[in-house]
C-alpha cells in the first residue's frame, strides 16, 4: 500500500525586540549567564508582569504578513507545569483567546503555488535554558521571558521538500519585516513536527506523533523521513500508532518516545489574572499595517517583470533584506546617474537597465559567494551602492573586465579597500584608444603571421590565441570586445 | 505628652503632635517599640525591625525639622503585613516556605511609605500566604486579640489587627483577598478600609489570588485609615478632603456647618434576608446602626440580592485556583525552603513543597489544581468565573438604587483559639452547626463564615468596616459599607460621620489581656456599657 505523509508544523519565533516581554531586560543573546535578569523575569514573591508593547506591535505585524485576523481583543493564559528553567512554575502563553488566528502562507513548489493554512499564531515567554554538567545542572535565565511567537499551521504538508520551502519562505518574511531574524543555530526559529500517515486517498488522519525543538533544516528533513518510515511499517506489520511526543536523535537517526498522551501533563491553562485583555483597535492594526515593506516574493516577482533579471538571480538577489536593499539602492543611483547624463531627456534609458542587470548579477554571484566564504553576516555588509554602481556602469562601459570587477569585490571582502580604489591602484581601467589598439594588432599580427594566415584559411579557432597574444601586450587593459572587433576587421584586410 | 499613654491617640492625632514639636518621632517609635516588648504575647510581629525605624525615625525627624511638607502620618510608626516585600527585610508570609526570604525590592506601596516618612516598626504575623481568617494557619504560631487573649484576632491581617488594636503600631497594612483588613478590623474593634481592586499597585503583594488580592489599611479610626491609604496611593483617592478638614459637613456638602441630619440625602441599602446569616447579636448592632443613620437623615433601601448566595463557592473556586498557580513557584530550586536529602529533580520539588507548606495551604492548592484540571474547568471554574460577573452585575443594579450598601463585616464577633485549626469551637463553626450542613471540622465552616465580605472582592468594589458595638460579652462587632468601584469618598466620609454620631471606635482593650479572664470580667461589662452610652450620644 502507498501511504501520504501528513504534517502540520508548531514554529516558535524569538522577536526581534530590544527588551523582555514582561520585564525591561535586555533580550541580547549570548551574554554571560544570569546577567540580563530581574526579581519580573525570576518570578521572585510578588512580582508583577507588564506586557512589552512592542512585542503586541511585532506579534500583529507577524498575524498581518501571514494573512490572519488579528483579534480586537487577546488574552494571556498561564500553562502550569514544573521545570527548573520555568521560575514561576507557569509559562505565559495563550490558549482561548490567541491574538492572530486563520492565516495563510503560499509556498512555491515544482508543481506550482501551494498554500499552507496558519491554524493559529500566539504570544508567549520563552524559557531559561538548562546547561548539564557531569555533577550538576546549573540554569541560566537570561532568555527567560524573551518573546516568542507560536505559528501554529493546519495539518497541510505533505513532503519534507514543502516544509522546508515553509520555513524558507517564513524566515525570509519574518525577517524582512524585521519581526524575527528566525536564526535556527541561535534557537531564534525552534520547530516541532507533528506527523501522521494516512492510505493514499484517504481523507482522515492518522494517529499523530510530535517530534519536538529540530534545529536545522538537515535534522527536520531527516526525523521527517526516520518517524514516516517508522509509522508506516508499524501500520504494515498490523500495529498502531501511540499519539506521543518523540525525540529525535541525531545520532542514530531514529526517533524515540519521549512521553505518550496517557501520561500527557495536565496543564490547567486559564487566563492569567496578572494581566489585562489587551485590546488592540482598527486604527492601532491599520498603524502597524503601514508599517509592512514589499515582501521578498513580491521583489522577486518586481525584478523579473520590470528589470528582465531571471528567476535564479531574483531569488538569490532577494535572500537577505541586505543584499536586495544593497540592490535596489544600486539600481535606484544607476537610474539617477543615467537620468544626470542624458540631462533628463530619456529618464531611464536602456543603459541604465543594462548597468542595473550587470548590479544584479555581480550581488547575486559575487556578493552573495564572498558573505558566505567570509562567514559575513549579511546585517554587517558594507559595500555601498555607489561603489557598485560604478563597477557595473565601468562593466556596461567595458572599461573594467569581468574579472577585475570579482578581484575588486574580493579585495573589500578581505580588506576591506574600496573598489575604486582598489581598480584605480591596480591600473585595472581599460584605455579606450582604437588607434593604439590597431598599431598593437597590426604589430602582433607581423609577428604571428602564420596563425593569421591560419584563420584566414578557415581555422577560426585560432583567433582566440590572436585575442590573447594582444591583451598580453596590453597587460589585460583592453576590453576583449574591442580588441575582437578590430582584429577581425585587421584579419578581413 | 505622657508617652505611656500615646496608644491612646489615633495616628493623625500623633502626626499633629509631631508636626507641632510635642513629641519627636524618635521619641514616639520608642515608646512603640517598648509597647511592643509589653505586648509581645499578642504574636503580632513576625519580624520586628527595631533598629531599621529608629534610622526611619531619626531620618524623617531631620527632614521635618528642615521644613520639608511630608504626609500628615509623617513620623508616625506603623506596622505592615508580612506579605508585602520589604527590601533587605525578610518577608515570610507567614510560611515555612519563605522563613528566610530577604526580598531584593520593595513593594510599590513600600516606596511610597518610605518617601511619606512613615517609620516602619516590623512585619506583621498573618495566615499562611494570607490563607485563612484567624491568624492560626501562620507557621509562626496564632495571633492573640488584645481584647480577648483567647480569641483570634481574625485573618488574615491578624497581626496588624492585634497591632494596631493594642498599641503596637499606630496603623498598618493589610491585605484584603476574601476580607483579610475587614474582618480582622471588625473582631479588634479597628476602622479598615479595602479600596477598589487595582486602585493601588499589588506589585510586592505575595500572590494569594491575584484578581482580589488588595492591599488594605487599618487604624483607630476611618480618618486615619483613609490618611493612611492616601498616603501609600500612587494616584490620589480624593480623601484628603475628608481626614484633613476641620469639620466633616454632612454627606451632600462638606462645607455644611449644621450636623443636626449629616445623612440627608444619602441611600443605604439594606439586603435585609442576607444579614440573616449572621449571629443575633451582629444582625441587631448592624439594624440599629441602620437605625440610627436613618435617624440622621439617611434613606434606608430594602435590597434583594440573591445573587450572592454563590459568593463564598465562587470565591474559593476561582482564590483557590488563582493560589495553586501563584504558589507553584515555591518548588525549592531558587529561593525559600529547599528539602535537605532530595534525591532526585522530582524530589526537590515534592519534599520541599510537601515540607514548606502548611495544611491549609495544602488544601487550597489541591482544591485549585482540581479546579483547574481537564473535564472539571468547565463545571467548577468557568461556572465561578459566571457567578462572579452576576454578582458584579447584581451590585452594579443594586448601586443604581443606593449610593451604598450596609452589611455586616463578619457573621460573628471574634471566635476562640482552637490550638488545632478548623476545631469545633470556633464561632465559624458554630456558624457552620446552625446552618446545619457542615461537619465541625469541616473547614467549609471557616470558608462560609467569609459570606459578607468576599462579594466586594469578587466584585472589586471598595469597602470599609467600623465598629458599630459590643456584644453581651464585650466583644467588638463591624459593619461593613459597601460601595461602587471608586467611592471611596463616600465611604470614608459615610463612615467618618458614623463615627462623629458613636464612640465604639474610641474603645480600646485593656492594657495587657493576661489580666483579663474570658471575656466575663467587670471591666467587659463595664465596656459594654460605655458602648451603649456611645451609641446614645
Amino acid at each position: 500500500m502507498t501511504y501520504e505523509i501528513v504534517m502540520g508544523l508548531e514554529v516558535h519565533v524569538e522577536l526581534d525586540v530590544k527588551s523582555k516581554i514582561f520585564c525591561s531586560c535586555s533580550t541580547a543573546f549570548g551574554a554571560v549567564p544570569n546577567s540580563q535578569v530581574c526579581p519580573v523575569c525570576l518570578g521572585l514573591p510578588g512580582t508583577l508582569p507588564s506586557l512589552n508593547k512592542e512585542v503586541v506591535n511585532k506579534t500583529v505585524k507577524a498575524g498581518l504578513v501571514l494573512g490572519c485576523n488579528v483579534a480586537n481583543r487577546t488574552v494571556f493564559d498561564r500553562k502550569n507545569y514544573f521545570y527548573p528553567d520555568l521560575p514561576k512554575a507557569y509559562q505565559i502563553s495563550q490558549l482561548y483567546a490567541p491574538i492572530c488566528t486563520n492565516g495563510r502562507l503560499e509556498i512555491e513548489t515544482p508543481e506550482g503555488p501551494y498554500t499552507i493554512g496558519i491554524h493559529e499564531l500566539h504570544m508567549e515567554e520563552d524559557a531559561g535554558k538548562l546547561i548539564h554538567q557531569p555533577d550538576a545542572t546549573l540554569i541560566d535565565y537570561n532568555r527567560c521571558g524573551v518573546p516568542l511567537i507560536e505559528i501554529v499551521t493546519e495539518p497541510d504538508f505533505r513532503t519534507a521538500d514543502q516544509v522546508q520551502a515553509f520555513l524558507e519562505r517564513l524566515r525570509e518574511d519574518l525577517s524582512y519585516q524585521e519581526i524575527s531574524d528566525c536564526k535556527m543555530q541561535e534557537g531564534s526559529m525552534r520547530v516541532d513536527v507533528n506527523l501522521s500517515v494516512r492510505p493514499e486517498g484517504s481523507t482522515l488522519l492518522g494517529t499523530r506523533t510530535e517530534m519536538k525543538n529540530l534545529s536545522s533544516f538537515r535534522s527536520i528533513r531527516r526525523a521527517i523521513a526516520a518517524e514516516s518510515a517508522r509509522q508506516i511499517a508499524l501500520l504494515e506489520s498490523g500495529g498502531t500508532v501511540v499519539q506521543e511526543t518523540r525525540r529525535f536523535d541525531e545520532a542514530s537517526g531514529q526517533t524515540f518516545s519521549m512521553r505518550t498522551k496517557e501520561n500527557a501533563q495536565d496543564y490547567r491553562y486559564f487566563p492569567d489574572p496578572d494581566l489585562p485583555p489587551v485590546k488592540i483597535d482598527d486604527r492601532w492594526i491599520a498603524r502597524i499595517r503601514r508599517t509592512i515593506t514589499e515582501s521578498p516574493s513580491a521583489k522577486r516577482a518586481r525584478y523579473q517583470k520590470d528589470l528582465g533579471i531571471p528567476k535564479e538571480t531574483a531569488d538569490s538577489l532577494t535572500y537577505y533584506k541586505e543584499t536586495a536593499a544593497l540592490f535596489e539602492n544600486t539600481a535606484l543611483r544607476l537610474e539617477e546617474d543615467a537620468y544626470r547624463t542624458c540631462c533628463g531627456i530619456h529618464p531611464t534609458g536602456d543603459a541604465a537597465l543594462g548597468r542595473i542587470r550587470i548590479a544584479a548579477t555581480l550581488i547575486a554571484g559575487d556578493v552573495l559567494r564572498l558573505l558566505r566564504e567570509t562567514a559575513t553576516p549579511a546585517e554587517t555588509l558594507t559595500l555601498s551602492p555607489a561603489s557598485l554602481a560604478w563597477l557595473s556602469s565601468l562593466l556596461e562601459g567595458d572599461r573594467i573586465t569581468r574579472a577585475s570587477a570579482r578581484d575588486a569585490l574580493e579585495a573589500f571582502f578581505a580588506e576591506g579597500t574600496l573598489p575604486e580604489d582598489y581598480i584605480r591602484s591596480h591600473n585595472l581601467l581599460i584605455e579606450k584608444n582604437d588607434a593604439l589598439l590597431s598599431e598593437i594588432i597590426s604589430k602582433v599580427l607581423e609577428e604571428q603571421a602564420a596563425s593569421a594566415e591560419e584563420y584566414r584559411n578557415g581555422k577560426e579557432k585560432v583567433l582566440g590565441f590572436l585575442v590573447g597574444q594582444v591583451m598580453k601586450q596590453l597587460n589585460g587593459k583592453a576590453s576583449p570586445k574591442d580588441v575582437n572587433r578590430l582584429l577581425l576587421e585587421h584579419l578581413k584586410n | 505628652m505622657n508617652t505611656l499613654q500615646f496608644e491612646q491617640y489615633t495616628a493623625l492625632e500623633l502626626g499633629r503632635l509631631i508636626q507641632s514639636r510635642q513629641v519627636s518621632s524618635p521619641e514616639l517609635t520608642r515608646a512603640f517599640l517598648q509597647r511592643m516588648k509589653e505586648g509581645a504575647s499578642f504574636h503580632a510581629y513576625i519580624t520586628e525591625t527595631a533598629e531599621f525605624a529608629l534610622q526611619q525615625a531619626e531620618a524623617v525627624q531631620t527632614r521635618l525639622d528642615a521644613g520639608e511638607v511630608l504626609s500628615p502620618l509623617a513620623g508616625v510608626p506603623a506596622a505592615v503585613k508580612d506579605n508585602i516585600c520589604t527590601k533587605g527585610i525578610r518577608t515570610t508570609a507567614g510560611s515555612k516556605m519563605l522563613e528566610s526570604f530577604v526580598p531584593p525590592y520593595d513593594a510599590a506601596v513600600m516606596e511610597r511609605f518610605a518617601a511619606a516618612g512613615s517609620v516602619l516598626l516590623g512585619k506583621t504575623n498573618l495566615d499562611e500566604f494570607a490563607m485563612g481568617s484567624t491568624s492560626e494557619t501562620s507557621y509562626f504560631g496564632p495571633v492573640r486579640n488584645p481584647w480577648d487573649g483567647t480569641r483570634s484576632p481574625g485573618g488574615s491581617s491578624g497581626g496588624s489587627a492585634a497591632a494596631v488594636s493594642g498599641g503596637l503600631a499606630a496603623w498598618a497594612l493589610g491585605s484584603d483577598t476574601g476580607g483579610s483588613v475587614r474582618q480582622p478590623c471588625s473582631f479588634c474593634n479597628l476602622s479598615g478600609i479595602k479600596p477598589t481592586y487595582g486602585s493601588l499597585s499589588r506589585y510586592g503583594l505575595i500572590a494569594y489570588a491575584s484578581s482580589f488580592d488588595q492591599i488594605g489599611t487599618m487604624g483607630r479610626d476611618i480618618l486615619d485609615a483613609a490618611a493612611a491609604l492616601d498616603l501609600i496611593s500612587e494616584k490620589p483617592l480624593g480623601l484628603a478632603s475628608v481626614y484633613a478638614s476641620d469639620s466633616l459637613g454632612n454627606i451632600a456638602d462638606v462645607s455644611a456647618a449644621s450636623a443636626s441630619a449629616p445623612f440627608a440625602g444619602l441611600r443605604i441599602g439594606l439586603p435585609e434576608d442576607w444579614l440573616q446569616g449572621a449571629d443575633s447579636e451582629v444582625k441587631d448592632a448592624v439594624l440599629a446602626a441602620a437605625k440610627t443613620m436613618e435617624a440622621a437623615g439617611a434613606a434606608i433601601v430594602p435590597l434583594h440580592l440573591p445573587e450572592l448566595d454563590a459568593a463564598v463557592p465562587a470565591y474559593y473556586v476561582i482564590a483557590c485556583a488563582e493560589a495553586s498557580s501563584n504558589l507553584a513557584r515555591y518548588d525549592g530550586v531558587r529561593y525559600g525552603h529547599r528539602a535537605a536529602d532530595a534525591k532526585d529533580l522530582q524530589d526537590v520539588f515534592v519534599t520541599s513543597r510537601t515540607e514548606g507548606f502548611g495544611p491549609e495551604v495544602k488544601r487550597r492548592i489541591l482544591l485549585g489544581s482540581f479546579v483547574l484540571s481537564a473535564g472539571h474547568y468547565d463545571a467548577y471554574y468557568k461556572k465561578a468565573l459566571e457567578a462572579r460577573c452576576r454578582i458584579a452585575a447584581a451590585f452594579d443594579r443594586a448601586f443604581s438604587a443606593c449610593d451604598c450598601i450596609l452589611a455586616p463585616a463578619a457573621p460573628t464577633v471574634a471566635p476562640q483559639l482552637t490550638g488545632t485549626f478548623g476545631s469545633q469551637n470556633t464561632s465559624a463553626g458554630n456558624a457552620a452547626s446552625r446552618s446545619g450542613s457542615a461537619s465541625p471540622q469541616d473547614p467549609l465552616a471557616l470558608y462560609k463564615a467569609d459570606l459578607y465580605t468576599v462579594p466586594a472582592n469578587l466584585a472589586g468594589i471598595p469597602a470599609v468596616s467600623v465598629p458599630c458595638g459590643f456584644s453581651a460579652e464585650g466583644l467588638p462587632i463591624g459593619l461593613q459599607l459597601m460601595g461602587k468601584a471608586w467611592s471611596e469618598p463616600l465611604l470614608v466620609r459615610t463612615a467618618a460621620l458614623w463615627q462623629q454620631l458613636t464612640d465604639y471606635h474610641k474603645q480600646r482593650p485593656l492594657r495587657d489581656p493576661a489580666q483579663r479572664g474570658h471575656g466575663t470580667n467587670a471591666e467587659v461589662s463595664e465596656r459594654t456599657s460605655a458602648a451603649k452610652g456611645g451609641a446614645a450620644k
